[in-house]
C-alpha cells in the first residue's frame, strides 16, 4: 500500500502521497490529505506552510515513519537518519540536559556537542533537569538534540509557537544560522508565513483539509540578503497564490 | 523535633508492652528485656543469625523473581491488548487464590524442596506486582516512545532510558507492599516444610508455647526489614526521583 525507502536513495526527500484517511469514530472516513507531492533538495530549508488544522501534523508522522497507514510512498535522503523537533519538546524529565542529547546522538563529539549547546546558549545548562527549564531554554534542548544526531533530514514542527515573538525571533535566527554553517536538509511545518520566508528557501502551500498543494513557492536569494521590501513583496505574492490563512 | 516524636513514639510502645506483660502474666506475654536477652542469646549462640540468614535469603530470591516477572508481564499486559485479555483472568484466579493453598500445592506437587518453597513464595507475589506494573505500563507517554522512534534510540536505551524511568513510581510501589507480603509468606512456607528459617524457629516455639522466643526472632526479623528499607529502599527511591523539583 506504500513504500518507504529509508536508505540509498538519492540525497533528497520526495514524498507522494495519494490519499490518507483516518477511521471517524462514527464509523465514515475522514479525508486528511488529499494528492500532493514534495520534493527538497540535499541541504534546502523547505517549509510547509497551512492553515491549523490541514493535516501539516499528519504529514509529517507519515515523513518521519510514525504514521505508515497511508497510500503513497516516502523517500528520505540519504542515510535516513531523522532529526525531528516537536511541537512540545519531549525531553526525558529524568535525564540531565546532556544525557537527552546524547542518548539521541550516541556519536556526538564533546567538541561538536560544546559548540552546539554554546550556540544554542545551553552551556551552562548541560547538568540541568528538563523541568528546571523555561519552555524557550527546552526547545533549544530538543532543537540541539535534533541537530547533534547529524541529521539526513532534519524535521520542524511548529517549533516556535506558544513563545513570545522576541524569543521566536531569537531561536529562529539561531535556527537559521545553524542549518547555514552546516546545510542540512530541512523541513519546517508552520502556520506563520513570515516564519516561513524568515527560514525556508522554497515554501510549500497546503490548502485546508482533505490538504492538497496549492503552491510551490521557491525562494530564489540567500536568506542573509533578503530586505524587508523583497520579504513583503514576497509575503503579497504567497497570499494572493493560495490565502493559506 | 521529627526525631523526637518517633523516639517519643517507640518509648510510649515499649511503655504500653510493659504494662501489657504486667497485665497478661510474663508467660503469654514476657517483659520487653526478656526478649531482648532471648535475642542476645540466639546471636551469640549463632542461631539468630544463621535462621535470619537463610530467611532473608529466601526473600531475596523469590522477591527478586516474582519482580522480575511480574514486570516483564505487566509490561506486556499494559501494551498489548490481546495478551491482557488472554493472560487477566488467570491474574484474577491468582491474585484470589489463598496463599496457604499455592504453599500446599507447591509441596504436594514439587515435594518439601527449597524449590518449591520459593517458587510459591514467588507465585503468591506475581499477580500483585504484575497488576502494579500493568497500571504503570499503561500510563506510559507515548509521546516519548514517538520521539525514542523517531531518533532510532536501541531497545535498550528506550527500555533504561524511556520505559523503567516512567514504571519507577509502580515499580517502587510493588517493590514496598511485595516485601513485606514475601516475608510474611516466606515465614508460612518455613512453618510447613522447611527445616530452618525464622519460620521454621517460630513454629518449634509455638510447639513449646515459648512466646519470648517467638517475639525474639520475630523482632529480630522487623529489625532487618527495617534496616533494609531506611539504608536500601529509601536512598535508591531518592536517587530515582533526584530530577523531581522540589520546593526549595
Amino acid at each position: 500500500m506504500n513504500d518507504t525507502y529509508p536508505a540509498g536513495g538519492p540525497d533528497r526527500l520526495d514524498l507522494h502521497i495519494k490519499g490518507k484517511f483516518y477511521r471517524a469514530a462514527s464509523g465514515g472516513r475522514l479525508h486528511v490529505l488529499g494528492e500532493l507531492s514534495i520534493a527538497v533538495a540535499n541541504g534546502e530549508v523547505a517549509a510547509i506552510v497551512g492553515p491549523s488544522g490541514c493535516g501539516k501534523t499528519t504529514l509529517l508522522r507519515i515523513i518521519v515513519g510514525l504514521d505508515k497507514e497511508f497510500e503513497g510512498s516516502v523517500q528520505l535522503p540519504a542515510h535516513g537518519r531523522l532529526g525531528i523537533v516537536f511541537q512540545e519538546p519531549r525531553l526525558l524529565p529524568w535525564r540531565t540536559v546532556e544525557e537527552n542529547v546524547r542518548l539521541a546522538a550516541p556519536h556526538v563529539s564533546d567538541a561538536a556537542l560544546s559548540t552546539l549547546f554554546a550556540t544554542l546558549g545551553l552551556s551552562e545548562h548541560g547538568r540541568h533537569y528538563p523541568g528546571e527549564l523555561s519552555l524557550g531554554l527546552a526547545r533549544r534542548v530538543a532543537l540541539a538534540r535534533a541537530l547533534a544526531v547529524e541529521p539526513d533530514l532534519l524535521v520542524l514542527d511548529e517549533p516556535f509557537v506558544s513563545l513570545d515573538d522576541a524569543l521566536a525571533a531569537r531561536l529562529r535566527g539561531e535556527l537559521v544560522e545553524l542549518v547555514s554553517r552546516r546545510p542540512v536538509t530541512t523541513l519546517l511545518v508552520t502556520h506563520d508565513v513570515d516564519e516561513a520566508i524568515a527560514v525556508a528557501d522554497r515554501i510549500f502551500l497546503l490548502s485546508a483539509s482533505p490538504a492538497r498543494l496549492l503552491a510551490e513557492v521557491p525562494i530564489e536569494r540567500p536568506r542573509a540578503t533578503r530586505t524587508a521590501e523583497q520579504l513583503a513583496a514576497l509575503r503579497t505574492a504567497i497570499e494572493r497564490s493560495g490565502d493559506p490563512r | 523535633m521529627n526525631s523526637l516524636v518517633r523516639v517519643a513514639s517507640i518509648v510510649l510502645l515499649l511503655a504500653a508492652w510493659f504494662a501489657g506483660s504486667h497485665a497478661l502474666g510474663a508467660r503469654l506475654l514476657p517483659e520487653p528485656q526478656t526478649v531482648g536477652l532471648a535475642i542476645l542469646q540466639e546471636a551469640r549462640s549463632g542461631a539468630l543469625a544463621f535462621n535470619l540468614g537463610i530467611t532473608l535469603a529466601r526473600v531475596a530470591v523469590s522477591f527478586v523473581i516474582a519482580m522480575v516477572l511480574g514486570t516483564m508481564l505487566g509490561l506486556a499486559m499494559g501494551r498489548v491488548a490481546l495478551f491482557d485479555r488472554l493472560v487477566d483472568s488467570w491474574l484474577v484466579v491468582l491474585l484470589n487464590l489463598p496463599a496457604l493453598v499455592i504453599i500446599v500445592l507447591a509441596y504436594v506437587w514439587a515435594g518439601l524442596t527449597e524449590t518449591a518453597a520459593i517458587a510459591a513464595v514467588a507465585l503468591n507475589k506475581l499477580p500483585v506486582a504484575t497488576v502494579t506494573v500493568r497500571e504503570g505500563a499503561r500510563a506510559l507517554d507515548h509521546m516519548l516512545d514517538e520521539m525514542a522512534a523517531v531518533f532510532r534510540m536501541s531497545p535498550w536505551v528506550r527500555l533504561r532510558h524511556v520505559v523503567l524511568p516512567q514504571l519507577a513510581p509502580y515499580l517502587a510501589a510493588a517493590a514496598r507492599s511485595g516485601l513485606s507480603l514475601v516475608w510474611k509468606i516466606v515465614l508460612i512456607v518455613e512453618l510447613l516444610g522447611r527445616p530452618n528459617g525464622v519460620g521454621f524457629q517460630i513454629g518449634v516455639a509455638f510447639q513449646l508455647f515459648d512466646v519470648t522466643r517467638i517475639l525474639a526472632y520475630a523482632l529480630a526479623f522487623i529489625a532487618v526489614m527495617l534496616a533494609i528499607e531506611t539504608f536500601l529502599v529509601q536512598p535508591l527511591e531518592r536517587h530515582l526521583s533526584r530530577w523531581r523539583t522540589r520546593p526549595a
